[in-house]
């Protein structure tokens, strides 16, 4: 049995890279990305899995990191905002952002970005209900979602025109 | 200089913290780390209201790794209290506490495991207190006082004969309405890392008002401004939570006490622990003649300041200030008080008192509307303030007309032409509009340093806190347009006390229109001595010389910025400093006058209404943003826009939850705020630029006015399809339902 302070090792693989990363037991997905590989996109806010500022893509799906245990990704592939930036065929999808005025805080910012590319990853042509569903697990108190929902749907149409 | 000319104000620029903010590298004061800094757990309080017999830290300080406890008993050699006005907080509890979650302890330690170890270990006996933790209990007369009396603050004023007036008007109408506690929810909780050395304090903070900040440390701890550094890395949200002081004295403290630098990240519900908006009661009278004609009005409301003061005082100010309405009255008497209760302290929430005073003033001239059958809108234009009145007197004369402001929202809502179509019986829909004018509470008081650089680029320095409202790019598109090189070409430099000149604060709308003219004016005075170096240069008068694109030009001759002043010092660099000061006394002569200017908020909505649930839904909503000039036209909206959609919240469903002083919902499953799915139908907001502020190009703040009128505008939207009118907010569906349900009996 893990000692409570005792450290496990967690193998997996982050923005492309594979690394291995000891870890308490309770370490948080958040906390490991943040604290232990510097990854400070992720931000902590709610810490009960509402308001979706911690988001990251585990093997392409949208995780509250908050509330998934570090240990839990062993194996696994997580993209942070990190990897998107560093991504240029995301381009895309962070200039539409970036030209809709979709960014004002930004502490939303890298979260609400991976959450928009789940959706379009799945659905590259949702409607305008089909965004709000989607998104609803993204908290941004300070623009008020509509231009963010704009940004999503011009990265949508861009996409479509290649 | 007109329209066409501008280079880069009045575009929709990219904002120039896009790509820091769109890549995750953007540093917030969560992701600030200092070498050797312990990390900090607060003690709560969890009584309402107690006197504190004892404190016992021992088997706290006993547990291994933890370095430090503070408590009263430590606050020494150093001014306990603080606050902006009173200076009532204690930066611990001393003696008493006095809102469930005050800070009694805390306690700094190697991780913050052991923190959190250790503040479960600190023994704290109490002597409970009865508590008032709402308007109604805390104004009993034998209630238990929370500080010398439960009256915080007084204010009033009055003109004209109010009660003559009243005696000679056709109606009056009374009515009274309640406002909630509602919370910023900041998405950065409040966080920040002191660095407490013998000579120096450091600090990093999620602070609104860096040099408000500093000079708090500075008078807490006797030391000079130049001791204390505060710097403001990027902020998630504020909308006022993180103005003044907050949790800086009570981490200085902690780091002195621990001798090491201590970080404090507070968790959400810790920071709903911290500040909010002021609760507040309001009851308007007003006479009026038959023919829609305002004459008399008499208000006294109450809001609700929490355990302390905080922002009360300007707060129970503001409220009075904005509850007249922009209207004409010849006969005004009114009057608030700030109130103490046993809950979370209330401070700024974007336009102090403004939505409270709103909800009620335009609900209420709806009410009117309706029993003296008069159409809402041609009663609001018949008794309108025009450009040049004192709305309020004795204030700034209202900056423009706002009957052709209104005007814009009631066209682009299509109000005239609307046709109602009820789905069913049950449900119903209706509009509403409501519309005010705030008076800014900004103080003129910004300094701005601008350097350029030898080879034509610039560097612009700003005290302004860059919170999300886009500050930076705005203060980058003045600067290149006033340099004339491209924004490319410009760095802002901001919130560090250490290297950036002074301003007052960031918020009350006010970063446009006062840094803007800092930065305006400092631009131009470099821009002054470049043509003056040129003209040297060319050997002519500086009115010759053409200043454009990087480059200073005489008769078809040019030579760029870079390149003169390498010229002047005779080498390869040398650099050039401008500056600007922006005091009441600025040389545009715009800033005399109290208020800076007069924000307008307008509003129109369409709602849904099923009576069989109470269930409202919010279809469009016009609202309207009057920048003068918009700089950044796209980053206006989105100022708007935001700001409407936390009224949709408070409006709609946001409320802190108080029983005994026990705060019910502490957290952001128990308390809801807007997501994507609060988003209007149509969401709009409309831009009115008609260059009448006093900032640069004639612009003026902008982004508190549309959160203002959306809950009247929503409420008027729900008498107008149901026939039921709703004094309190929030308009939860069993709130209408119960309404609904009463007008049938």
């Amino acid at each position: 049995m893990v000692q409570a302070n005792e450290k496990i090792t967690v193998a997996f693989n982050v923005n492309g890279g594979d690394v291995e990363i000891g870890v308490t037991p309770e370490t948080a997905l958040v906390d490991m990305l943040r604290d232990g590989l510097l990854l400070k996109g992720a931000k902590r806010s709610c810490d009960m899995q509402v308001c979706g500022a911690c988001t990251v893509l585990v093997d392409g799906l949208p995780v509250s990191a908050c509330t998934v245990p570090a240990f839990e990704v062993r194996g696994k592939s997580v993209t942070t905002i990190e990897g998107i930036a560093a991504d240029d065929r995301m381009a895309g999808l962070t200039d539409a952002f970036i030209d809709n005025a979709a960014i004002q805080c930004g502490f939303c910012t890298p979260g609400m970005v991976l959450a928009a590319k789940s959706l379009l990853d799945c659905n590259p042509h949702p409607s305008e209900a089909e965004i709000k569903d989607y998104m609803r697990g993204n908290i941004c108190r300070c623009t008020g979602y509509k231009k963010i929902v704009e940004a999503i749907q011009e990265a949508a149409r861009k996409a479509l025109q290649g | 200089m007109t329209q066409q000319e501008f280079n880069t104000v009045g575009k929709s620029v990219r904002r120039i913290d896009s790509f820091d903010k769109i890549s995750g590298r953007a540093v917030y004061s969560v992701d600030v780390v200092v070498p050797g800094m312990a990390y900090a757990k607060l003690v709560p309080s969890p009584l309402p209201h107690a006197l504190i017999k004892s404190i016992d830290a021992s088997k706290a300080r006993a547990l291994p790794g933890v370095y430090a406890v503070l408590t009263a008993a430590e606050l020494v050699n150093m001014e306990t209290h603080y606050g902006s006005d009173k200076k009532d907080r204690p930066i611990v509890a001393m003696n008493k506490v006095r809102f469930q979650g005050e800070p009694v302890a805390a306690v700094a330690a190697v991780d913050l495991a052991t923190a959190e170890a250790a503040a479960e270990l600190v023994e704290v006996e109490y002597e409970e207190l009865p508590a008032a933790s709402d308007l109604t209990s805390a104004l009993l007369p034998d209630a238990e006082p929370i500080h010398d009396s439960n009256y915080c603050h007084e204010y009033g004023y009055e003109w004209g004969d109010v009660d003559a007036a009243f005696a000679g008007c056709d109606r009056i109408f009374e009515d009274t309405f309640l406002f909630p506690m509602v919370y910023h929810y900041a998405m950065e909780p409040h966080t920040c890392v002191v660095s407490y050395e013998h000579d120096r304090i450091r600090t990093w903070t999620s602070a609104q008002h860096p040099f408000l900040v500093r000079a708090e440390l500075a008078r807490i701890f006797g030391m000079q401004l130049d001791q204390v550094q505060v710097v403001v890395p990027y902020v998630g949200g504020g909308y006022g939570s993180k103005s003044y002081t907050k949790i800086e004295p009570l981490v200085a403290a902690l780091s002195r006490e621990a001798g090491r630098p201590v970080r404090l990240a507070q968790s959400v519900e810790e920071s709903m622990k911290t500040v909010r908006r002021h609760a507040a009661r309001a009851t308007i009278r007003t006479g009026v003649m038959n023919d829609g004609t305002f004459v008399a009005r008499e208000c006294l409301s109450y809001v609700d300041t929490g355990g302390y003061t905080d922002n009360g005082v300007r707060v129970t100010e503001r409220i009075s200030d904005r509850i007249v309405g922009p209207y004409i009255f010849d006969n005004v008497r009114v009057k608030s008080y700030g109130i103490y209760t046993n809950s979370t302290p209330a401070g700024s929430f974007r336009s102090i008192g403004g939505p409270q005073a709103s909800w009620a003033c335009e609900s209420q001239t709806d009410i009117i509307a309706e029993a003296l059958g008069i159409d809402p809108i041609q009663l609001r234009l018949k008794n309108l303030a025009k450009k040049g009145d004192e709305v309020r007197r004795g204030k700034r004369p209202l900056e423009g007309d706002l009957a052709p402001k209104l005007q814009m929202v009631l066209d682009k809502f299509g109000w005239d032409n609307y046709q109602r179509e009820d789905p069913s019986p049950t449900v119903k829909r209706g509009i509403g509009f409501a519309c005010n004018v705030t008076n800014s509470g900004a103080s003129p008081t910004s300094t701005s340093l601008v350097r350029f650089h030898a080879d034509g680029s610039s560097t612009v320095y700003i005290g302004t806190t860059e919170i999300g409202q886009g500050s930076r790019s705005v203060m980058a598109q003045i600067a290149a347009e006033e340099l004339r090189i491209p924004l490319a070409s410009i760095k802002v430099i901001g919130s560090d006390t250490d290297s950036v000149p002074y301003d007052r604060s960031t918020g009350s709308s006010r970063s446009t229109t006062l840094m803007g003219l800092a930065v305006q004016d400092a631009a131009v005075d470099v821009r002054e001595q470049l043509l003056e170096i040129a003209a040297k240069h060319f050997e002519t008068f500086a009115d010759q010389i053409e200043a454009a694109d990087g480059k200073a030009t005489f008769k078809g001759e040019s030579m760029t910025f870079g390149a003169l002043i390498r010229e002047m010092f005779g080498g390869s660099g040398g650099e050039l400093m401008g500056r600007g000061y922006v005091t009441q006394n600025h040389a545009s002569g715009r800033l005399t006058q109290d208020p800076v200017f007069w924000e307008v908020s307008i509003g129109a909505a369409e709602v849904e209404v099923d009576e069989d649930t109470g269930t409202v839904k919010l279809l469009r909503y016009v609202s309207a943003s009057d920048p003068g000039k918009a700089i950044n036209p796209k980053q206006v909206e989105g100022q708007d826009e935001g700001a409407a959609m936390q009224a949709i919240g408070h409006s709609m469903f946001e409320e802190m939850l108080f029983e005994d002083g026990q705060f019910l919902n502490p957290n952001l499953v128990d308390y809801r705020v807007p997501t994507f799915e609060d988003l209007p139908g149509e969401f709009e907001t409309v831009l009115i630029e008609f260059g009448d502020g006093p900032g640069p190009y004639g612009s003026k703040g902008v982004g508190e006015g549309g959160i203002v009128c959306v809950a009247p505008a929503i409420a008027n939207a729900i008498f107008n399809a149901t026939g039921v009118r709703l004094r309190e907010l929030p308009l939860t569906p069993e709130r209408v339902w119960r309404a609904i349900e009463k007008s049938k009996q």
